[in-house]
């Protein structure tokens, strides 16, 4: 580890990805908007996440269960060949090859050792392409913990292996058919849910929203992908760091967890959403699943459905601090089609024999499209899970 | 962390009135040695809406929630859910139930509460979203994702048109934030009922009757108990505790069921009935 890269898994970064202010704000974004019945819960959960971050037995449990357990550190691959056909420097952080196939392991490990610590026996979480219930599945059968699972029924059709993986590791799925039934959707219901079985019972939510601490929460225990990144970009790049870090946003958690590690560097933080679901594109505040922060909805306030070929992108809100760096210019957020998506996917899969999720192919054809831009500049991308989830979708799209 | 200021958050405590015209009037009955009924009915929701409003009013509902559909309701099962729904696809805005509400506030003749979630008025602007409802004549308003810790801004929006702030608790909240809720209501405090979501449950759940009588120990404003309070009988047993009973899933599923303004004017009567034989 080089002087620069700070603690591991912890540290904050001088101005920007420290700790929230006193009511779980990132400037203007972010607080607890959740019934009166789910406030001792949230306030719970800030109270044990604050002192379990701060006990060094529970980082040493984790830290040996990322090593032993989901495989970490998650190696930084040079892309020879794509860099050639780009014109630039690629440099890719592999979430992929972590146990369960994605960075969502990170939170989830943090998050179920978290849940034993407070006592709590059932995991009650949302899922989108299936990668954090699969993840989260995971954790609850490692621990030893019920399961339960929610996801639109939309995407229980086009991530139909993942729902299979999650019964298999013994969870509960359930479908969340009501409004859009996707993301969003699952959401409602797993609060729903979590409302009435607190005592017993953990929300693992699966991105950097939610009301506070969760943006905060999820964001720390995602930190380890920048803190990693850092040492290793220094490493590789003579002690000096990217030019350019970026990452897809769904919710935004790989790439809060990627951004921790540059955020006081002179590094550009890039964050890619999807033409179909790009909250922070659209800048348009609201206030949905517990916090503030941008949202897409109507006229009126209604949430919209968001559109996108990545059921793990399909979320028409994002993480309140994402709100936050794109309102002080500290990371800019781009959109890209799902057409550029598909062309991604491809282009990964044949030149480097990688094959991506759909959502981390988001950043890909973000830096396809930028490479004039681009050219000459070291990129490091957060590859934040592997394609397999996705190739049954792409099979129909590709032929 | 977030923690509730009990002192701050008690700042507006508010023991002397004058009451705004919903809390004046839940007072009322009280002071007559009655018990509250208040009705919640989903604005929207059928052609008949505004009617069913009317005709609730005259089957003895004390005040009335109209809930301004919302995309998101978290805090709602599945028959509130689907009433949502159902008046977004048919149309239904905020603007449109305001304005229904407006003209035919002389037919309502009771205080009304708007009960929806906290996006539609942030949406709006808090201040625009509270002279709309002053507009409207709403009296009262009821936001169940906007806890004692954020409500601040808006409550300061609503008491500067004139709109009562209707507050909820929970079960699980100490005597401390019971205390700091009550101080900060207005119109009534909202105990609610059970850890869950809206909807009928086959028994009234011990904390509806627990939580009353912990509110009614640190408040002189009217405690009314909703959720989980799904038939007449449950809205007379938690009455023994509670100045009054919300009742909202039963309602709805009667307008869903398309029972029209008299069909669902008949429920409410029902209810009138059980809890004033028991409370007469
Ligand atoms: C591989 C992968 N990347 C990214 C995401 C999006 O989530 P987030 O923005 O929180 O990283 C998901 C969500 O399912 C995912 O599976």
């Amino acid at each position: 580890m080089t002087a620069a890269s700070g603690d591991e898994t912890g540290g904050s970064a001088a101005g920007y990805m420290g700790e929230p202010g006193a009511d779980g704000r990132f400037g203007e974004f972010g607080g607890m908007f959740v019934p009166e019945t789910l406030v001792p819960a949230c306030q719970e959960l800030d109270r044990a996440f604050r002192s379990a971050w701060g006990d060094p037995a529970f980082r040493g449990e984790l830290d040996r269960l990322l090593h032993s357990y989901a495989g970490r550190p998650s190696p930084i691959t040079e892309c020879e060949n794509l860099s050639q056909e780009l014109g630039l420097r690629l440099l890719l952080k592999r979430e992929d090859l972590n146990h369960t196939g994605s960075h969502k392991i990170n939170n989830v490990l943090g998050q179920a050792l978290l849940a034993q610590r407070m006592g709590k026996t059932s995991l009650v979480a949302e899922t989108g392409a299936g990668q954090h219930g699969v993840a989260t599945a995971t954790a609850a059968a490692l621990f030893g913990m019920d399961c339960v699972v929610y996801m639109g029924t939309v995407d229980i059709a086009r991530q139909e292996l993942n729902v299979f993986r999650m019964r298999l590791l013994g969870a509960e799925v359930r479908a969340a058919e009501s409004g859009s039934r996707t993301l969003k959707d699952a959401v409602n219901e797993a609060m729903r849910h979590w409302v009435a079985v607190a005592d017993t019972t953990h929300y693992c939510l699966g991105s950097v929203m939610g009301p506070h601490p969760y943006p905060w929460m999820v964001r720390e225990f995602q930190r380890i992908i920048g803190a990693e990144a850092r040492r290793q970009c220094a490493e590789i790049l003579d002690g000096s760091v990217p030019d350019v870090v970026v990452a897809a946003v769904g919710g935004g958690s790989n790439a809060a967890g990627i951004f921790a590690g540059f955020a006081d560097t002179s590094a550009r933080l890039v964050g890619v959403e999807p033409a179909g679901g790009a909250a922070v594109g659209r800048a348009v505040p609201g206030i949905v699943h517990g916090s503030r922060s941008y949202l897409m909805q109507d006229e009126w306030g209604q949430v919209l459905e968001a559109q996108s070929i990545s059921a793990g992108l399909d979320y028409p809100g994002v993480g309140p601090e994402h709100s936050h760096l794109a309102v002080t210019g500290r990371a800019v957020y781009e959109q890209v089609t799902d057409a550029e998506v598909i062309e991604a996917f491809s282009l990964l899969s044949r030149t480097e024999g990688i094959i991506p999720a759909l959502e981390c192919a988001h950043a890909l054809a973000w830096v396809s499209r930028s490479r004039a831009e681009l050219a000459g500049l070291t990129v490091l991308l957060n590859l934040s899970g592997r394609g397999d989830k996705d190739v049954d979708q792409m099979m129909g799209i590709l032929g | 962390m977030i923690a509730a200021n009990p002192a701050t958050a008690g700042s507006g405590a508010d023991t002397s009135g004058p009451w705004g015209r919903l809390e004046q009037a839940l007072r009322d009955r009280r002071g007559a040695g009655r018990k509250c009924l208040v009705p919640y009915l989903t604005g929207g929701l059928g052609n008949d809406w505004l009617q069913t409003v009317s005709a609730v009013a005259a089957a003895g509902a004390d005040a009335i929630e109209i809930g301004i559909p919302f995309s998101d309701p978290v805090m709602d099962g599945t028959v509130i859910q689907q009433a949502n729904d159902r008046a977004l696809a048919e149309g239904a805005t905020p603007q449109s139930i305001l304005a229904a509400v407006r003209g035919a506030a002389a037919d309502i003749g009771v205080p009304t509460a708007v009960m929806t979630y906290v996006n539609i008025a942030h949406h709006m602007g808090y201040e625009r979203f509270a002279a709309s409802l002053a507009d409207a004549t709403v009296n009262g308003c009821i936001l169940p994702d906007l806890p004692l810790e954020e409500v601040g801004e808006w409550s300061g929006c609503a008491a500067a048109a004139g709109v009562e702030t209707v507050l909820l608790a929970a079960p699980t909240a100490s005597d401390e934030r019971l205390r700091s809720i009550c101080a900060r209501a207005r119109g009534f405090v909202y105990g609610v009922g059970l850890m869950g979501i809206t909807g009928v449950r086959s028994e009234l759940a011990a904390s509806a009757t627990a939580t009353a009588a912990r509110l009614k120990a640190v408040t002189d404003r009217p405690v009314l108990v909703g959720v989980g309070v799904g038939t007449p009988a449950q809205a007379a047993e938690v009455c023994e505790t509670a100045d009054g009973a919300v009742v909202g899933s039963a309602i709805v599923t009667r307008m869903l069921d398309g029972g029209g303004p008299e069909g669902v004017a008949e429920l409410v009567s029902e209810f009138r009935t059980a809890i004033d034989a028991a409370h007469g």
